[in-house]
């Protein structure tokens, strides 16, 4: 066990001869305080990957080209969930599509022009409470204002607006973060070679802070990619035979779909359900995975 | 605005291009600034349309059938007490879960854990942050629930501890990630001046270490919990779906139904305007309110740590 502080280990190596007992006590104390914490982390972290790899091995034999490029048939119990998985894909790029901009524009506004004055404490405390609003509540407010107002109707736009409102916090925080973390160096230089500020922001500190802008747009996508509840009365269909034409269509999308195959159908063959879950975790994860490579490859590659 | 960057370039031999770009950048910093706004108007305009569609259940629906103690929207009745107390009960249970395990996680990963462990660990539990609630809960159905169905001799699985299970494990990434950047963050100085004096590292973890951190992990349980009381997919798909008054604790392993199950179970099936559906949008703002509430109290927390370790600085 290497401790920040090695110099605990000292009294552990000689004996501690004048405190034996306390010594003693105190260190059986930290044995077993240890163990137990090694107990509870493992007991954290172990259900994880029994998740993924019970859902892996479950569903690894439903895959094959007919179940990834086919359409349900006979009420879903055979055939493919390709319209479920076009769904999906046009939905995270419809939600990229109008999120990506405003996040980030967000994120220039509150690293590089905004001043610690009560407005700027509002626009956090709104980020805050944005991210925190359950996505059940999303859905509601998608139904409210898109659906119904805007007469947008059940659609993968109404679907799209909800959940990029939804993403919005995630990619705001991410990508501020980013911005704050290139130096502040990097903007005076530009500044003093003659650049505007939107030419500073737009040629220096943006390019620098891609790499973190990506993650955290990567992340905020992932979770409205898995999310069921925004789009329940938005834009989710229960069954559709074909693919999605317009962006005013309803479509099926994969978290959708499971929840409906697990619940609502009776009789649904195991190997589909498992196999759904699979695609809709090989989607998310993969995602996952792209940020985690993207934020590491860019650490390894930084120069300040 | 662009004061203190526009003067140098006017002293360059760009002049000439000058008001071109100026009108550019005028635009581009009025539309950066209303996008920085954009997030407030959000949650204004998300506050507006579940109060618009919200409080006429106040009217429609008498005040003592509202907060009565019967959810039976077929005949008319919508007590929103039992949804209250089923999420309450299944809340309750889930950070009964995560906050002991969260916090002792984030205690290994941070104080114990090897460095390469520690690599691996935070990314794995984060990842669990990712799966999708819709997966946790298709698990629940078929592996959870007839499990502790078996366990505890019971006559469905579908109970309010199979959601507390599985809440738990949704808000353990969320918990474990935020308190172990808090316990991250105090300084090395803390702790090797604990162990100077003579402490373990094990008393000191406790007696200093997390004390110091108390703040952010505090922010962490709370934010957990907020994950928590909005859940929705995983909650309906185990719960049971039973409205009924969870007040015994015979509750924890009967059917119950929270108020985000309500919603997502039966919006799909109301008339636009009815009675039912002005209640369920009423429930959406009593959500929204409690969001709101948690939040705001976790990030009081934060500023009021802030400020007094700028007066312990300064």
């Amino acid at each position: 066990m290497s401790l920040p502080g090695s110099p605990a280990a000292a009294p552990e190596s000689d004996g501690g001869r004048r405190f034996r007992t306390t010594s003693l006590q105190r260190r059986l104390a930290q044995r077993i305080g240890f163990v137990w914490l090694s107990l509870m982390a493992i007991a954290t972290v172990v259900p994880i990957a029994l998740v993924v790899v019970y859902i892996v091995q479950q569903g690894g034999p439903a895959i094959s080209w007919t179940f990834l490029s086919g359409f349900p048939s006979d009420g879903m119990r055979q055939g493919g969930i390709l319209p479920a998985i076009v769904g999906t894909f046009y939905l995270t790029l419809g939600t990229a599509l109008f999120s990506v901009p405003l996040g980030v524009a967000a994120a220039v506004y509150l690293a590089e022009y905004a001043q610690e004055n009560a407005l700027t404490r509002l626009i956090r405390v709104a980020i805050i409470n944005l991210a925190g609003i359950p996505s059940v509540v999303y859905g509601l407010f998608g139904l409210g204002l898109f659906v119904l107002f805007l007469r947008l109707g059940t659609s993968i736009l109404s679907a799209s607006l909800t959940l990029s409102i939804m993403t919005l916090p995630v990619i705001i925080s991410a990508a501020e973060e980013a911005l704050r973390a290139v130096p502040q160096a990097f903007r005076t230089v530009s500044v003093s070679l003659g650049g505007s500020r939107w030419q500073t922001i737009a040629r220096i500190v943006l390019p620098q802070a891609v790499p973190g802008i990506l993650t955290g747009v990567i992340l905020g996508l992932e979770r409205a990619a898995g999310e069921t509840a925004p789009i329940l009365f938005t834009g989710a269909a229960f069954f559709l035979p074909r693919l999605p034409n317009s962006p005013l269509d309803s479509t099926m999308a994969l978290p959708y779909h499971l929840f409906v195959i697990s619940t609502q159908v009776p009789g649904m063959p195991l190997q589909i359900q498992y196999g759904t879950a699979l695609v809709l975790i090989v989607f998310v994860l993969g995602m996952n995975l792209t940020a985690t490579v993207i934020r590491s490859r860019a650490r390894a590659r930084r120069q300040w | 605005m662009n004061g203190e960057a526009g003067t140098p370039a006017a002293r360059g031999q760009a002049a000439g291009r000058r008001p071109r770009r100026d009108w550019g950048e005028a635009i581009i910093t009025r539309l950066i600034q209303l996008s920085g706004y954009s997030a407030v108007v959000f949650v204004g305009l998300i506050f507006f349309f579940l109060v618009r569609e919200g409080l006429p259940a106040l009217i429609e629906v008498p005040l003592r059938d509202l907060f009565g103690t019967r959810w039976y929207p077929i005949e008319g009745y919508f007590g929103v007490v039992p949804l209250l107390t089923g999420s309450l009960v299944v809340t309750g249970g889930a950070m009964a879960i995560a906050v002991p395990f969260g916090i002792g996680t984030a205690m290994f990963i941070s104080e114990i854990a090897p460095r390469w462990a520690r690599e691996v660990l935070k990314p794995l539990v984060e990842l669990l942050g990712g799966l999708p609630s819709v997966v946790l809960g298709f698990l629940g159905i078929l592996i959870l629930s007839p499990y502790l169905r078996q366990l505890l001799d019971l006559p469905t699985g579908l109970t309010a501890l199979a959601g507390s299970l599985l809440l738990g494990g949704i808000a353990l990434p969320t918990i474990v990630s935020i308190a172990e950047d808090a316990l991250d963050a105090v300084p090395r100085s803390y702790r090797d001046a604990a162990l100077a004096l003579g402490a373990t590292p094990w008393q000191t973890m406790w007696g200093v270490t997390l004390p110091a951190a108390r703040s952010g992990v505090l922010t962490a349980v709370l934010l957990g919990m907020g994950r928590a009381i909005g859940e929705t997919m995983a909650v309906m798909m185990v719960t049971g779906n039973a409205p009924v008054l969870a007040v015994r604790l015979a509750s924890i392993v009967s059917p119950v139904r929270t108020m985000t199950a309500t919603i997502a179970a039966e919006m799909g099936e109301v008339a636009s305007g009815s009675p039912h559906y002005h209640a369920l949008f009423f429930i959406g703002m009593l959500l929204f309110v409690i969001s709101l509430l948690v939040n705001v109290i976790a990030s009081a927390v934060v500023f009021r740590q802030r400020s007094r370790a700028e007066r312990v600085l300064s």
